[in-house]
């Protein structure tokens, strides 16, 4: 049994992300990492609020590692690598007395220090792991090409989030494949999708979203395999956009990894949530004969 | 295209302000080019990284604040990850992003509307209301944008039609308010 | 005692924050000082005259010279009052550049500080005594480390200039990176031909006792007299029978072993010879990849082997050569890419390093001169060159430049287009460095005559696009993203110090650099010694250095190392150890502390056992003199005396009130 994480689900699984949360917490549940979710949680600010003034951000995520900090959780699990990179920089920043000070200075309830703060992918490949997740395997992705999107900030900076290699990683590569998926060297792992520009830039979401399906599909991918809520949102919800756009089909399903993994460990359809995506997963999942 | 007055144009007092915001040191910069060559917004900057950094150098503090490259940046850090020589750019250019809005410039209206109508929402409820900051944003920039996406989502129960508050709502409005507060003094 | 002192101003280096001529003013209060003067350059001609002069006319018996560190101009005064006819031991040096001038701006405390130091001085030549070296045989025979071209160069001078060499090779073969290479730049000369002859000349020569496929394992002893024991690694073949006719090769049924020469481009048998000009040409086994080493069931060498040279008993051996001084040539080591995971090195086969591409280029390597891909054996017609892998890259620990990356560059960019006309080449770098004779010209002929398209930018990444590769990088002089699709891509891997080479510095007790490089003496003046007495450096385990450069330094160690020897005695360094036998209590503590064991003990008539230093293996350093209970042992132009006269000097002046 691994220690039990405080659990940062992030707004975005609340919202448009909500079978990331429940696939994820399903999979955790399996596979024995314990998370309690932080009472009352606020958002982390997301890029807008590090766009604006880094202690502004500081202060937005220091709220929710104060809240973790006084339930007595020595780590922080977020599925969200944009949470991820704020709970981070909050930390080291909390670490630090003058930015502490300068933090604290907006909070009602002062935060005396940092947290540190895992991905869900990395708390799944640590705590887990490949070998414990293929004993666990009850119904194996075995057919299934895969190709596995990171997203540009769940390793970067290295400095900062220090796992896995930044520029070719290959814990979400280890975690299929110990699924029995088959697993696509995608070369574009770490692009970035066009992150949160969809609304403001629509043409840059679709541009830098469409050399990720254009690239999966030449490889002759069934599904992606995403971490992140805003890449899921580019390359699912928009795909119909960035079709048109680019003139080219492409009916590639974009699974949270969490889902594919919850679909090999057996669980089931409310868990995994797989008829909240646009693209639609059926002809891909009924090369595993599931029938979706 | 007009001479630049190396002499007279160098505000150097600016370079120095980037620098201790962003904790970075500009003269290590050797202008290799791996900022503009790994940048997936390259194709849509005005001003390539690496030319941020050089105009940075030199201290032309309008070309760097009023460039739409440092509000499309969206920090995915490609720059600071590859960079020989260490430098954190994607902080250089998130700082110049922050002296560019305390400065009123804003070249790239729709993000500024964005990321405003984003820290609004968060600032009423305490957590993002994905709806709310879609109306919010469509009044700000009074432009009608994925139409298309809204049935998609709500079919598949994605998206929530009222916002919740969190109970610590006020904690956070305030957080917003003694930023404010800082500002203006 | 009369003593003069002279302060240099060293131009404005001293004298703009230090009051000279106040100095010198305060030196002539100052006990036994009988002269005292200050000029403007003390060690150009005319100052040292001035020196000799004073010493003649006043009647000096000793100098103090105040103006820079000892390290750059003692052995300069020394010879001048050498000349002047005092001791050259009648000479103490007062640092007041770089302990003075160069580290304080306040000119009146600078000025109290020098005059300190000088006052420093005059009370420790006081204490002084003449010395005089002694004159001991030295052994005239070199040793060199490392059979590149460095140490083949460094060998064969030194053997045509009458000394015995001894050359000690760790693999199996001299010829080093250089052999390896296809053509050499400028001149794009075949490498092989060039080397090939003087290779033959190292095996033949008379003079030259070659130990390939050896290391050096301890150094003992100091210049003139060095004992060294080098480990012969057992090489399963006896080399007193082996012909090198390569039948075994052809039947070894072990075919995955690794080839270093082939750059890991092709496996190689695991019994073999590195190539077919192999000096010796002698077939070696790798242990780990042998059949019969390894399970006990093959011995097809054995069996095919006409001389019967297959030896699977055989063990490493040491042997002991006794050598006056050492060269070290232990050249350098490639950048691993693979560090770099956004170039896809190791994972994409078509992404390949300079070297294996030469090994490509060469009409004996792999490929037989024909350049292909690796993945499919096609030949490219899109070839990118990468420059500054692993080079001016703080990022990865290596801020320094190769020096030799540009011009290797140009020169396969320039062959791929002789090996297949038609390919588009490109090449990216960051700045072109080709500051050597002839090599701008070559760089300028790259992009003139062959149109190699040069690009001014470092490559982001690299990805796979169906079969071909795209390079994604920037063109910094058009402010522009480029990518360009590429069928091979290059990487210009730059030099990194070269494995164990901090093993063998400490085994020689000489320094390396922060990257791992030998430290030359002074980066000027002594580019090829180092600190250690009778050990020279020779081509690129100094740094990284390209093929005529190496040459040179290798002549240039050979020519010390001549002159060293030259007069068949070497002169001892008079500032040693002595035990006063009046004190030592033979308690023999010193003779255990001594790190150069040059402490002997030795029975008295009276029958007394006691210490006694041995003056030439002593290096002066002093560890006894602090060991010895009952002050028995003196470093000589060290002692208490003179030391605490400088303290007492120094504590008696009253120091400056600050601010």
């Amino acid at each position: 049994m691994s220690p039990a994480f405080a659990y940062y689900p992030g707004c975005s699984l609340e919202g448009t992300a909500v079978e990331y949360d429940r696939s994820g917490r399903a999979c955790c549940a399996v596979l024995g990492i314990e998370l309690t979710e932080i009472p009352d949680w606020s958002c982390c600010g997301s890029s807008p609020a590090h766009a604006v003034d880094t202690v502004l951000s500081g202060a937005l995520a220091a709220r929710n590692l104060g809240l973790a900090r006084q339930g007595g959780f020595g780590g922080v699990v977020t599925p969200c690598p944009n949470c991820l990179v704020n709970l981070r920089t909050a930390s080291r920043d909390l670490d630090d007395p003058d930015r502490r000070a300068r933090i604290n200075a907006l909070l009602s309830t002062p935060c005396e220090g940092g947290l540190p703060a895992v991905s869900l992918l990395q708390a799944l490949h640590e705590q887990a792991g490949p070998a414990a997740l293929a004993a666990a395997v009850v119904r194996p992705l075995a057919g299934l090409k895969v190709a596995p999107y990171y997203g540009c900030i769940l390793h970067r900076p290295p400095g900062l989030m220090a796992f896995d290699d930044p520029e070719n990683p290959v814990a979400m590569d280890q975690l299929l494949e110990a699924a029995g998926a088959e697993v696509v060297a995608f070369p574009f792992k770490t692009e970035c999708c066009g992150a949160s520009y969809g609304v403001p830039r629509k043409d840059l979401v679709m541009e830098l979203s469409g050399r990720l399906l254009e690239a999966a599909a030449d490889l002759g991918a069934d599904a992606l395999a995403v971490a992140c809520p805003l890449c899921q949102m580019n390359l699912d919800l928009r795909q119909d956009q960035i079709a048109a756009s680019r003139r080219r089909a492409f009916g590639i399903p974009v699974f949270y990894f969490t889902q594919l993994l919850g679909l090999a460990l057996g669980l089931g359809r409310a868990d995994l949530g797989l008829d909240r995506l646009v693209v639609d997963p059926g002809p891909a999942l009924r090369k595993l004969g599931t029938g979706g | 295209m007009t001479v630049l007055d190396l002499t007279h144009s160098c505000d150097m007092q600016f370079v120095a302000e980037v620098a201790r915001e962003s904790g970075q040191n500009l003269t290590l910069c050797y202008q290799c080019g791996n900022c503009t060559a790994g940048c997936p917004f390259t194709f849509a900057y005005d001003l390539p990284a690496s030319s941020v950094m050089r105009a940075l150098q030199w201290g032309q503090r309008e070309t760097v604040l009023a460039c739409s490259s440092i509000w499309i940046c969206a920090t995915c850090k490609t720059c600071t990850t590859r960079c020989p020589n260490n430098i954190d750019v994607a902080r250089i250019m998130e700082v110049l992003r922050h002296i560019s809005r305390r400065e009123g410039y804003a070249p790239e209206k729709q993000i500024k509307q964005f990321q405003d109508s984003f820290l609004q929402s968060v600032m009423r409820h305490g957590r993002v209301f994905e709806l709310g900051t879609m109306m919010s944003f469509i009044a700000r920039s009074r432009r009608l944008a994925d139409m298309d996406l809204g049935p998609k989502a709500l079919t598949r129960g994605k998206l929530a039609l009222r916002a919740r508050d969190i109970h610590g709502r006020d904690e956070v409005e305030k957080i917003f308010r003694r930023y404010r507060e800082g500002l203006e003094k | 005692m009369r003593l003069g002192v002279f302060v240099c101003h060293c131009g404005s280096n001293i004298a703009a924050t230090v009051d000279c001529a106040a100095v010198a003013e305060a030196a002539r209060a100052m006990p036994d000082v009988a002269f005292a003067a200050d000029s403007i350059y003390t060690c150009s001609e005319p100052g040292q005259e001035a020196i000799v002069a004073a010493v003649a006319e006043h009647g000096l018996d000793g100098v103090v010279v105040a103006s820079c560190s000892p390290r750059m101009h003692e052995r300069t005064f020394r010879r001048t009052v050498a000349r002047a006819g005092l001791n050259p031991y009648m000479f103490e040096m007062a640092n007041i550049r770089e302990h003075v001038s160069w580290v304080g701006r306040d000119k009146e405390r600078n000025t109290a500080k020098a005059t300190d130091l000088v006052r420093m001085a005059v009370e420790k030549l006081r204490r002084n005594r003449p010395l005089t070296p002694r004159e001991f045989p030295a052994t005239r025979r070199v040793l060199v480390i490392g059979g590149g071209v460095a140490g083949i160069q460094a060998a064969l001078d030194c053997a045509d200039g009458g000394l015995e060499v001894v050359l000690v090779e760790r693999t199996a073969s001299i010829g080093g990176k250089m052999a390896q290479l296809d053509k050499t730049f400028p001149t794009v000369d075949c490498s092989s031909c060039v080397l090939g002859p003087r290779m033959v000349d190292v095996a033949q020569h008379p003079d030259i006792t070659l130990y390939a496929y050896s290391e050096v394992a301890a150094v003992s002893g100091w210049v003139g007299n060095f004992e060294v024991s080098i480990r012969r690694k057992a090489t399963y073949v006896d080399w007193n029978k082996c012909t090198g006719c390569g039948e075994c090769i052809k039947k070894c049924p072990a075919k995955d072993a690794p080839d270093p020469f082939n750059a890991g481009l092709a496996p190689a048998r695991a019994i073999n010879i590195p190539f077919p000009q192999a000096i010796p040409k002698k077939a070696v086994i790798n242990a780990a990849h042998c059949k019969q080493l390894t399970t006990g069931k093959c011995g097809v060498c054995a069996k095919v082997c006409p001389s019967g040279a297959i030896d699977y008993a055989m063990t490493d051996t040491t042997v002991t050569e006794k050598v006056g001084a050492v060269i070290v040539a232990t050249g350098y080591e490639l950048f691993d890419p693979t560090v770099y995971g956004q170039y896809g090195g190791g994972r994409y086969p078509d992404v390949i390093t300079s070297m294996q591409y030469e090994r490509m280029l060469s009409a004996s390597g792999p490929t037989g001169g024909h350049v292909v891909r690796p993945s499919d054996g096609r030949e490219p017609q899109s070839v990118v060159f990468i420059q500054c892998v692993g080079s001016r890259d703080r990022h990865i620990g290596r801020p320094y430049c190769s020096g030799f990356c540009c011009m290797y560059t140009a020169k396969q960019a320039i062959l791929t287009r002789d090996h297949v006309p038609g390919a588009q080449t490109y090449v990216f770098y960051m700045d072109i460095r080709s500051p050597g004779k002839g090599y701008d010209e070559f760089i300028r002929r790259a992009m003139e005559e062959y149109g190699v398209r040069y690009v001014r930018g470092r490559v982001s990444r690299i990805f796979p696009k169906g079969d071909r590769l795209v390079v994604r990088g920037a063109d910094t002089l058009m402010a522009a993203q480029v990518q360009v699709e590429a069928d091979l891509v290059v990487l210009a891997v730059g030099a990194e110090h070269a494995p164990g080479a901090q093993e063998l510095a400490a085994t020689l007790r000489v320094s390396i650099d922060e990257h791992g490089f030998f430290l030359e003496g002074h980066p000027k003046l002594k580019p090829v010694e180092t600190n250690t007495a009778g050990v020279y450096l020779a081509g690129a385990c100094q740094g990284p250095k390209d093929i005529p450069a190496s040459v040179s330094q290798a002549s240039a160690a050979a020519a010390k190392v001549l002159g060293l020897f030259a007069r068949g005695t070497l002169a001892s360094d008079p500032q040693v150890a002595l035990v006063d036998p009046r004190r030592c209590v033979g308690c023999l503590k010193c003779l255990k502390t001594c790190p150069f064991g040059a402490i002997r003990e030795e029975q008295g008539r009276d029958g007394a056992v006691r210490a006694l230093v041995v003056e030439t293996v002593c290096q002066g350093c002093g560890v006894c003199c602090v060991t010895c209970p009952q002050g028995a042992v003196q470093l000589q132009h060290f002692t208490d005396d003179q030391i605490l006269a400088e303290v007492e000097a120094l504590c008696r002046t009253p120091l400056p009130t600050c601010g």
